[in-house]
């Protein structure tokens, strides 16, 4: 049941000029071009981007409407900065764990205090942060 | 009689299916947390009826297939969440999934959105279950998606391994059937339509002869059930008896068809309204094809009425070739609506619509010809890079086709739809204070 596509006839346009004369010098140096990917993103099935809100890590240079990258492969370690689950919603902190081993979620904001984790808070961690994107 | 030599240890296939548990729920859970332990249920296309559910639903009562509207006075009393279909989350998790599962082994078979087979042939000296065990965590801390694992030496037995893994908590989400001396016994509890490739209309067919569950075609002859249940059942059997028979699909080649169709909200008989879907079949069929860096010629475009009613019923489809090989959006609406002008005929309800693309080829094999240049050398190719750059920037369908119109009457009822948490810009998952 084929039908007729009525289509005009198209005839190409030669726009380019044939080459000649001398080649770039350049040409043989050029390798490759640069990828944002490859220098954020080190583990792309586990990396996710997360939208900022608040301000409460806005001396570590995060921001309100950043987005950091998430990836989930990494271990969570003291000093590093996560996104955690709390009571069902996420919050990104820096991650302190003291002697005792108790897990401390550490705004970076004078105006903020440190939250101690306890059994009763539905605490589990999502990511680390490994990079904010900020737009200037 | 065909002779089964079996091959000696380690040189046996082994096959373990890993399928994820309530993959559509778990994937809405990933990015609302708040979901965790809470009764949760994801709706079918048009919101129709439920076709995933957490165990915490599954516990009030309510099963796979139930419709939205017998849901609906158990949400007064209990706290349920329930999900339109996320196709695009759900899409993106699958293959973040999958990925995860290639980094393990490149003997992969991608069966379905949430379950691939992998091939352990010649691992039988290692912990099998330690090294599953740590496939399952990766997954899940990679993905945040849990699965369970089926370790057999055929892949109708891993299916049911992975069941048993699935079903038995204390497996702990493996299960390895060749640890178990006893298969027969853990076949007995195996329903015969539960049994990967035994359908409905051979397992109806094998409870009048008296066959109970997976255990009794153990005992039947080859050439007996051949006779009774061709040479389909027969391998099914085969793989019972851990013999292997189907072999690990890795052919990943792109799509050979790409079809578009969809059930409308509510019946259609206007014209304009049907050919607003179509187009809009056409727009997210051509991505596609894009995506895949493909090039096609031919499209199908079909449109039916509702078997189920009473009403006077029409059915019919009409296909075309394109002159070139094409990923031009425009080209294959233009097409379709010269078909569908065709094939449409006023004063039926119609159900459904939908559109197939095929003879598609590797956009960088297009045979040049002597007229017209290459569909990657066109301005429409630049074209529709744009238009998939702005797209995927601000969500889907920001800019589209006229054609598609913009009151989509046929268009599919999502009314609780989650965020495209991980492929649109605009709608991140959210880190409060």
């Amino acid at each position: 049941m084929a039908i007729n596509n009525n289509s005009p006839w198209q005839m190409p346009f030669i726009g380019s000029l044939v080459p000649a004369g001398f080649p770039s010098p350049a040409q043989d140096y050029i390798e490759a071009v640069l990828d944002l990917n490859e220098l954020l993103i080190q583990h792309p099935a586990a990396t996710y981007f997360v939208r900022v809100e608040g301000y409460s890590m806005v001396d570590s240079g995060i921001n309100p409407n950043d987005i950091l990258i998430v990836d989930r492969s990494l271990e969570a370690s003291d000093g590093k900065v996560i996104i955690a689950v709390l009571d069902g919603e996420f919050t990104v902190k820096r991650l302190h764990i003291d002697k005792n081993g108790n897990y401390f979620l550490v705004p970076e904001n004078a105006d903020y205090t440190p939250i101690k984790v306890t059994d009763e808070m539905g605490f589990s961690i999502w990511g680390v942060v490994t990079n904010v994107i900020h737009k200037l | 009689m065909i002779e089964f030599p079996i091959p000696e240890k380690n040189k046996r296939p082994l096959f373990a299916l890993v399928d994820c548990n309530q993959f559509y729920v778990s994937c809405e859970r990933v990015f609302q947390p708040y979901l965790e332990g809470k009764a949760v249920g994801v709706l079918s296309n048009n919101d129709g009826c439920l076709v995933a559910l957490s165990p915490e639903l599954k516990k009030l009562g309510v099963t796979r297939g139930m419709p939205a509207f017998k849901i609906k006075p158990l949400l007064k009393q209990h706290e349920i969440y329930l999900f339109s279909s996320n196709y695009t989350l759900y899409g993106d998790m699958s293959s973040r999934v999958m990925r995860v599962l290639s980094s393990f082994t490149s003997d992969i078979e991608i069966y379905s959105i949430d379950e691939a087979f992998l091939s352990f042939r010649g691992m039988e000296n290692i912990d099998l279950i330690e090294y599953a065990q740590t496939i399952r965590q990766t997954v899940l801390k990679w993905t945040g998606i849990p699965v369970s694992i089926g370790i057999a030496p055929s892949k109708t037995l891993a299916k049911i391994a992975n069941r048993v893994a699935k079903t038995y908590k204390g497996y702990n989400g493996v299960f390895n059937i060749t640890d178990h001396p006893k298969t027969e016994k853990i076949l007995s509890s195996i329903a015969l339509e539960d049994v990967w490739g035994i359908g409905r209309k051979y397992s109806k067919k094998m409870k009048k002869i008296g066959l109970a569950n997976a255990a009794d075609l153990l005992y039947l002859e080859n050439e007996w059930v051949k006779k009774n249940f061709t040479v389909v059942g027969l391998r099914t059997v085969l793989e019972l008896k851990g013999y292997p028979c189907i072999e690990l699909e890795q052919v990943t080649n792109n799509k050979k068809q790409i079809v578009s169709s969809r059930s409308f909200g509510k019946l259609c008989s206007n014209y304009e309204d049907i050919e607003q879907a179509m187009s809009y079949f056409c727009t997210t069929a051509t991505e596609r094809l894009r995506s895949q860096k493909s090039v096609a010629r031919q499209l199908l475009v079909y449109v039916c009425t509702n078997p189920f009613r009473n009403d006077p019923q029409y059915a019919n489809f009409m296909s075309g070739v394109l002159s070139d090989y094409s990923a031009y959006t425009p080209d294959f609406i233009s097409l379709g609506k010269s078909m569908l002008k065709r094939i449409f005929k006023p004063n039926y309800l119609y159900k459904k619509c939908g559109i197939m693309i095929s003879d598609i080829i590797l956009e960088k094999n297009i045979q040049p010809n002597l007229f017209t240049l290459p569909y990657n050398e066109q301005s429409k190719s630049s074209i529709m890079q744009c238009i998939d750059t702005i797209n995927t920037k601000y969500g889907t369908n920001k800019v589209f086709f006229a054609s598609n119109g913009t009151k989509n009457n046929w268009s599919m009822k999502r009314d609780i739809l989650s965020p495209q948490f991980t492929t649109c810009w605009a709608e991140l998952p959210i880190a409060k204070d």
